[in-house]
């Protein structure tokens, strides 16, 4: 069976990675290459890089980061962020991108989406969305959230598909940063909607939240991005723990945290007994060689 | 013992930094081109692939190198292992984007995923492949592993050259064997350590120690 996929997000703003709160203020976190390793030993499913500054700043991706960051990362890598022409997509995806996402340019020329796809086919081209709530509804947002676009996101999903789109990557302005959950409501709206895969962003901040998206949302990946950066392990505790909810998830990576459970608040492990810790002491894990 | 020559043939359509990254990180030397003389100069290839069909056919015919490419599996036998987009077009057809001729490698067609009972197209995430048979490029991978894919077409073949096949509404071919041709659905390079036990099953089959 297909598993649901937990995806990490790298948000790239001057070459580094950052912490997004609201889609206005911005924290460092450090390097993509590093976080990309760390993400890939934890047995992450996938890991989407957008950069921030290229369409802000009209610059083209940055290849040379992009190149760097997947040398680390062994998982599929999900490029976005300036990408204007069918010739970056091009690139980018011969110097280490596996699937591009376009915003931006998808909503000032929609036919990119449609002459994408037919060069590099559906499943390479991610549309990502990003939602505001508005007065009696939401609405599309662009250049990072600060210019709302008149569209309305559920039809716009419904565009994106007709066009060529193989996957949705949609992420609430509102919720980001918040670590209050994802905003299921839009979610299940758009997954209702289209016939193609939903990931979605913006919100978690404990297990649960991803619990929610995955089957109440109904989406077909659950992405985050500053709950991976500040949290221990995260990506593996929370499979563990979709796992035992029932959640048909990858678990590969030696550690598979069986029996953890989760501090309320935050969605960091609960510790262990001294007893059982006592005895990880002693436990040699040989890497593996393939 | 010998010396073997990898080849990644690079005709435009490859991700070519991803394949890169695997066969590094197992220590492999290789070579990305797609010059005639290379080509006559390798012992294996590797055909990677993210794209449409149409588009990939069109850049090897652009390209001239079809014929030898055949030749060299045909006839000299040696080994190729085709990825995703790669393995499809060994096909000798397809329906993506209108009916295109493929190389005509392996006896088979490549058609649309029946999207059926809310089924979301493209197949794309990690999913279990189920081996049914002894196979090469399983040597080293163990049963139920999982492996990332990305597709919406699908190749059909006779089941004599299956050898690993993933369900997503409907049985879905993972992999084939023919003779020296291999084709993997899913992205070795992108499967972490289950992608690279494959890398490394395939070169222990065909005699290649990594610093060859």
């Amino acid at each position: 069976m297909l598993k649901k996929r937990i995806v990490a997000t790298l948000i790239i703003k001057d070459r580094r990675v950052v912490q997004s709160i609201g889609f206005n203020k911005y924290l460092p976190v450090g390097r993509a290459d590093i976080s990309a390793e760390f993400l890939n030993k934890w047995g992450i499913d996938e890991i989407v890089l957008l950069d921030i500054d290229a369409t802000a700043q009209d610059k083209k991706p940055d290849i040379d980061l992009i190149t760097q960051v997947s040398k680390k990362s062994l998982a599929p890598l999900t490029v976005g962020g300036g990408i204007k022409s069918v010739g970056e997509i091009r690139k980018l995806i011969r110097y280490g991108a596996d699937k591009v996402s376009i915003n931006k340019e998808a909503i000032k020329n929609p036919n990119i989406i449609r002459e994408a796809s037919k060069i590099f086919g559906s499943q390479c081209i991610v549309v990502s969305i990003d939602v505001k709530k508005i007065k009696g509804g939401y609405e599309v947002y662009s250049d990072s959230g600060r210019v709302p676009t008149g569209l309305n996101p559920i039809e716009w999903a419904k565009e994106v598909e007709r066009l060529g789109a193989g996957e949705i990557l949609l992420n609430s302005i509102d919720k980001d940063g918040l670590k209050s959950g994802y905003d299921i409501k839009i979610i299940k709206e758009i997954t209702g909607a289209v016939s193609i895969p939903v990931i979605a962003l913006g919100g978690a901040g404990h297990p649960k939240h991803f619990l929610e998206v995955l089957e109440e949302g109904d989406a077909m990946a659950a992405a985050a991005g500053n709950f991976f950066h500040f949290t221990e392990h995260s990506p593996i505790t929370v499979k563990a723990y979709l796992f035992k909810k029932n959640i048909d998830v990858r678990i590969d990576t030696y550690a598979d945290y069986e029996g953890t459970s989760f501090i309320e608040g935050s969605g960091r492990i609960k510790k262990r007994p001294e007893d059982y810790l006592n005895k990880l002491r002693f436990e040699y894990i040989s890497d593996e060689i393939i | 013992m010998k010396n073997y020559k990898i080849l990644i043939i690079d005709y435009g359509v490859g991700n070519d930094q991803s394949i890169t990254n695997a066969l590094s990180c197992l220590g492999y030397k290789f070579l990305i081109s797609n010059r005639k003389e290379d080509i006559l100069d390798a012992d294996v290839y590797i055909l990677p692939g993210v794209g449409a069909f149409n588009e990939a056919m069109k850049n090897l015919n652009n390209l001239g190198i079809i014929d030898l490419l055949k030749e060299q599996i045909l006839v000299k036998k040696k080994p190729i292992l085709g990825i995703c987009l790669g393995f499809q077009i060994l096909a000798d057809s397809s329906e993506e984007n209108g009916f295109h001729k493929g190389l005509g490698l392996v006896e088979g067609r490549v058609v649309r995923i029946k999207e059926r009972g809310g089924l979301r197209i493209p197949h794309v995430g990690w999913n279990t492949i189920k081996i049914e048979r002894k196979d090469p490029l399983f040597l080293k991978v163990n049963k139920d592993a999982s492996f990332y894919f990305d597709h919406s077409y699908h190749f059909l073949c006779d089941k004599k050259y299956i050898s690993s096949e993933c369900f997503y509404g409907q049985n879905i071919v993972s992999s084939i064997q023919k003779d020296n041709i291999f084709g993997v659905q899913f992205h070795p390079e992108k499967s972490q350590n289950n992608g690279l036990k494959l890398f490394r099953s395939f070169f222990i089959y065909i005699g290649i120690n990594k610093d060859a």
